[in-house]
């Protein structure tokens, strides 16, 4: 048996215990699953599963060539469109994005698993490494993109298929952004994030670089001085402050940061959680540090969030896991003061009953305090615009256009650090994807000028 | 990358992939969308004499039977040949071949069966720039009523007589399509060849009536209260065509006449199985109708891939490679001796293996193993017929393992012979016994 004492502790759980927890969340499909829920698919006309799909797979051709034995076939038909579609099989919302157009709802109530399928085929082809891209034949272009998070790697591995040279800084000491870094540990097993890395830069072309970081290491300046164009893909490095008093206090620390310990664990194991959590906040990020706490065993976990249900970001599915997992939501509380005990630990939340009164929030007086020995704050994440003074920013983040161009010529940026990023791995990858195609575009065309007539 | 384009006597087409003759077919609008979404080839709707056009019924001209989850299985239907104008065909015709230069156009025909109309047709179909014809000797309805379609097809000496003419009359390609509603389809094929054909494709609809109205009794489709038998095609003819094919890739009178395969072709998979057992092209109907043109995405992308797993660099590869092994029933190895064998991990239990074996066949499966429900085949009841496989709802939980030479068959208490031995042999076959004496 584990310990429940108080305070952050490891151990919580016997190993046994926590290694099953962290198992993939949705076990793959067998192939006579893949083929029973493939057959399901009506091959719709104009889809509106693709429609959904930030990325536009095409997913009834896909799911079509798995149901006739062609699981490769199908892979490709996913990675044309998405080259990390296999982090996207698994972390994607479906029940917001393609599965909830898919038309057997309203047949039926129940759509096709096109995210199980997606990754029954996308394993397949990764399984055996089958590469289905070449480079093109150098183009003597080299492009400079900031951040290896989904962003940055779908710009890269689109450009390095045009033949141009890609060099990706990133910050951290590894490739993969919040693949690596956030996305709950239960959703992407076994390494998945560092193996797709791989997988997508098995195609050649892309230098990465880590522990390199804009701003600090180099700047702007330096990359359009040294490449032909740039993306960047930074997502949000910064966190949003709960600005109350005792925030300093041990135990109290950013969902993000936990969430990045737990990640980086191999066994989870060494990783402490508190008897009594307290989550601030009430999107995806509340959710996972939530749950991942409980699956450490911590005793109660209670998420705080300072509006109704239905505000929420955190999907219906994801606060049906959350309450699965013994997680206790609660809304319409705002913290006030972190309660420390004698050595300046955390020892309870004290939060503030809000209401809306003309759709606008205010606490009404009451007040409650919450048993905590250590407490999360998931309330946000900003856009850091580290060097990037000269670039057009609105809302504290950058501002483009529809194919991802800045303000400042020769400068892309894609994913979640732009204005229209939408906190989604795979808004991400397409938003990556399209700039690559802009700046190829752009490159190519001022390398060979729109042939003059000649009379 | 497999190499799949494609040579048909001399028609080429970036892929083996033909749309047939049929309502997808029948004009200009449809065959540029068929092309855009990379078909092949097409097979122009069939065409009538110069004159007023054949009339269609203006109610239902389809039925259909449907397996689980209604997914369309067979159609069937009551169409006629092209009722558009000859003229104006011929003009879309010509358009689209320009347009479309790298794909395959054929002039599907059915005039009747006399030497002038062929001869009168022939040049205006040449005119247009199509890279060949196709006789439709096949069509089972209406126009069979009036002396056309299979009602040529049904007579060998008749299409030996306008394959004749026709070579005679266009320096175009001859294909001629051969109607299944016969008791052999050698002889159709070989009166084609005969004639001088370049080559025949098959199959055209089956005779049928797909479903009764049983409030009305009427037969499906019912047009004011009454019905008539209509041509089947889609995934359930397949096997049909697919015998038929074979039957005559392996025939000596017509073995090496270029084949091109129709009747049920719904994915890469069929169009492969008819191109190994020696088509040397495919046409589809039913699962462009049923799906839209767009399927032929899955066809290409699933042909390529398999070759290229398979390591076939070509369609000569593949085209006719399962017809040496097509024979007849006396030639089947009777020592050759198989068991089923259940993956129990596999296995969900429901029992349907025992029994159809149980009640149906040779008692040869359990449902109960000491108190517990458990499906195993007895080895030594089990006659290696594979019904169980075939019933089984989970692909591949059960397998037939054959025995190797020498071990104990515990059935017949018999070692498994090594050697080849037919009924053409074997001493139960009053001829065999016969011929030894
Ligand atoms: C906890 C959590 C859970 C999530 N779960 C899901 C989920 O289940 N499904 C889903 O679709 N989305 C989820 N998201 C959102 C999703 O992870 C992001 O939308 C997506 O990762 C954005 O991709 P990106 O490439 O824009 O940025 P990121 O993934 O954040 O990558 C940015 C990269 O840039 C690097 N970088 C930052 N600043 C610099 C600099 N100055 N110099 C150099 N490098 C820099 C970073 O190190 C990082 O590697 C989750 C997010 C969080 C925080
Ligand atoms: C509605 C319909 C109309 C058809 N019309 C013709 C025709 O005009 N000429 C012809 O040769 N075959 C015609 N056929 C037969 C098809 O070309 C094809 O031989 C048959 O449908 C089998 O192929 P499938 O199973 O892919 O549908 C028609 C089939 C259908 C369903
Ligand atoms: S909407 Fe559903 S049924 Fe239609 S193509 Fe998409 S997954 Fe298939
Ligand atoms: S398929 Fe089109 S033409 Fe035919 S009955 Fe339906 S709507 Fe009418
Ligand atoms: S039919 Fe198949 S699944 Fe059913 S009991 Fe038999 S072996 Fe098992």
């Amino acid at each position: 048996m584990g310990t429940t004492d108080t305070g952050i502790v490891a151990g919580r759980l016997p190993p046994a215990e926590v290694e099953a927890n962290f198992a993939d969340l949705h076990a793959p499909l067998t192939r006579h699953e893949a083929l029973v829920e493939s057959d399901r698919c009506y091959f719709c006309y104009d889809a509106p599963c693709m429609t959904a799909c930030p990325t536009s797979i095409d997913i009834p051709l896909f799911i079509r060539q798995i149901s006739t034995g062609n699981a490769l076939g199908a892979a490709k038909t996913i990675f044309d469109q998405n080259i990390l579609g296999g982090m996207c099989a698994r972390v994607c919302p479906t029940e917001t994005l393609c599965e909830e157009a898919c038309v057997r709802n309203t047949a039926e109530e129940r759509p096709v698993e096109i995210g199980r399928l997606q990754r029954f085929a996308t394993d397949a082809a990764m399984r055996e490494n089958k590469q289905f891209y070449r480079r093109a034949a150098p183009s003597g272009k080299s492009i400079g993109v900031v951040g290896a998070g989904p962003a940055g790697l779908a710009c890269a591995h689109r450009l390095a298929m045009k033949g141009h040279a890609v060099t990706l800084y990133d910050a951290r000491e590894k490739a993969g952004g919040l693949n690596e870094y956030g996305i709950a540990a239960y959703k992407a097993v076994d390494d998945f994030a560092s193996r797709e890395v791989d997988y997508v830069t098995a195609i050649g072309g892309i230098d990465i670089r880590n522990g390199q970081m804009l701003g600090r290491d180099f700047t702007l300046t330096d990359l359009t001085a040294r490449h032909d164009a740039v993306f960047l893909g930074m997502g949000l490095a910064g966190v949003n402050a709960l600005m109350t008093e005792g925030e300093a206090a041990e135990g109290v620390e950013d969902a993000v940061d936990f969430i990045a310990r737990l990640r980086q664990s191999p066994t989870k194991t060494d990783i402490g959680v508190g008897r009594r959590i307290v989550v601030i906040g009430g999107g995806m990020t509340a959710v996972d540090a939530a749950v991942q706490a409980r699956l450490l065993g911590a005793e109660e976990v209670t998420i705080c969030y300072r509006r109704g249900k239905e505000n929420m970001n955190a999907s219906e599915f994801e606060q049906d896991l959350a309450a699965a997992k013994g997680v206790t939501i609660r809304h319409w509380l705002q913290p006030l003061r972190i309660v420390t005990g004698a050595q300046g630990t955390v020892t309870g939340i004290e939060l503030a009953y809000t209401q809306l009164v003309d759709g606008r929030l205010t606490t009404t007086g009451e007040t409650t305090v919450i048993a905590a020995d250590q407490v999360l704050k998931a309330i946000g994440q900003t856009f850091e615009p580290m060097g990037l003074e000269v670039i057009g920013l609105e809302r504290g983040r950058i501002l483009t256009d529809a194919e991802g161009r800045t303000s400042l010529d020769g400068v892309w940026a894609g994913g979640d650090c732009i204005l229209d990023g939408e906190d989604l791995t795979v808004s991400a990858v397409a938003q990556g994807r399209d700039a690559a195609e802009s700046i190829h575009r752009t490159l190519m065309a001022v390398a060979s000028p729109a042939i003059v007539a000649v009379a | 990358m497999a190499d799949i384009r494609n040579d048909f006597v001399g028609i080429k087409s970036p892929n083996p992939f033909w749309l047939a003759s049929a309502p997808p077919t029948d004009k200009a609008y449809n065959v540029e969308r068929a092309f855009k979404a990379g078909w092949g080839g097409v097979v122009w709707k069939t065409l009538g004499e110069e004159g007023p056009p054949v009339v269609n019924v203006n109610g239902p001209r389809y039925g259909a039977i449907w397996g689980a989850d209604r997914r369309l299985l067979g159609l069937n239907n009551i169409e006629l040949i092209t009722d558009r104008d000859l003229q104006t065909n011929l003009r879309e015709m010509k358009q689209v071949k320009m347009n479309w230069p790298d794909r395959a156009l054929i002039a599907s025909i059915m005039v009747p069966c006399v030497e002038e109309s062929w001869k009168a047709i022939l040049p205006l179909v040449e005119e247009t720039g199509a890279d060949g014809i196709e006789l439709n000797f096949g069509c089972p309805h209406g126009m069979s009523e009036r002396g056309m379609g299979a009602a040529v097809g049904q007579v060998p000496e008749y299409i030996e007589m306008v394959v004749r003419w026709c070579k005679q009359y266009t320096r175009m390609p001859v294909i001629t399509k051969l109607t299944p509603n016969i008791t052999d389809i050698r002889n159709p094929a070989r009166a084609a060849k005969r004639g001088g054909t370049d080559a025949v494709s098959l199959i055209n609809t089956i005779n049928s009536i797909v479903s009764v109205d049983l409030d009305n009794f009427a037969p499906n489709p019912t047009v004011g209260g009454k019905g008539t038998h209509g041509g089947y095609c889609g995934p359930a003819v397949k096997p049909i065509a697919l015998n038929m094919v074979a039957e005559i890739a392996r025939d000596p009178e017509t073995y090496g006449l270029p084949i091109s395969g129709i009747g049920g072709v719904t994915t890469w998979r069929d169009a492969a199985e008819f191109l190994v057992l020696g088509a040397g092209n495919v046409q589809v109907c039913t699962a462009a109708m049923t799906y839209g043109f767009k399927i032929v995405q899955e066809m290409i992308t699933g042909l390529s891939d398999w070759m290229d797993e398979k390591g076939h660099r070509t369609l000569d590869d593949i085209t006719g490679r399962a017809v040496p092994n097509v024979t007849d029933w006396q030639y089947l190895n009777l020592n050759y001796i198989a068991k089923a064998r259940i993956d129990q991990d596999l296995c969900i239990q429901c029992g349907r293996c025992h029994i159809a074996c149980e009640d149906t066949s040779h008692q040869a499966i359990t449902s109960m193993v000491d108190g517990i429900r458990h499906f195993e085949v007895m080895e030594d009841e089990c006659v290696g017929c594979n019904l169980c496989v075939n019933v089984c709802p989970v692909d591949n939980c059960i397998s037939m393992v054959s025995l190797d030479p020498g071990t104990l068959d515990e059935r017949t208490g018999k070692i498994v012979e090594p050697i080849y031995a037919n009924w053409t042999t074997h001493p139960n076959n009053p001829m065999a016994r016969q011929a030894a004496e």
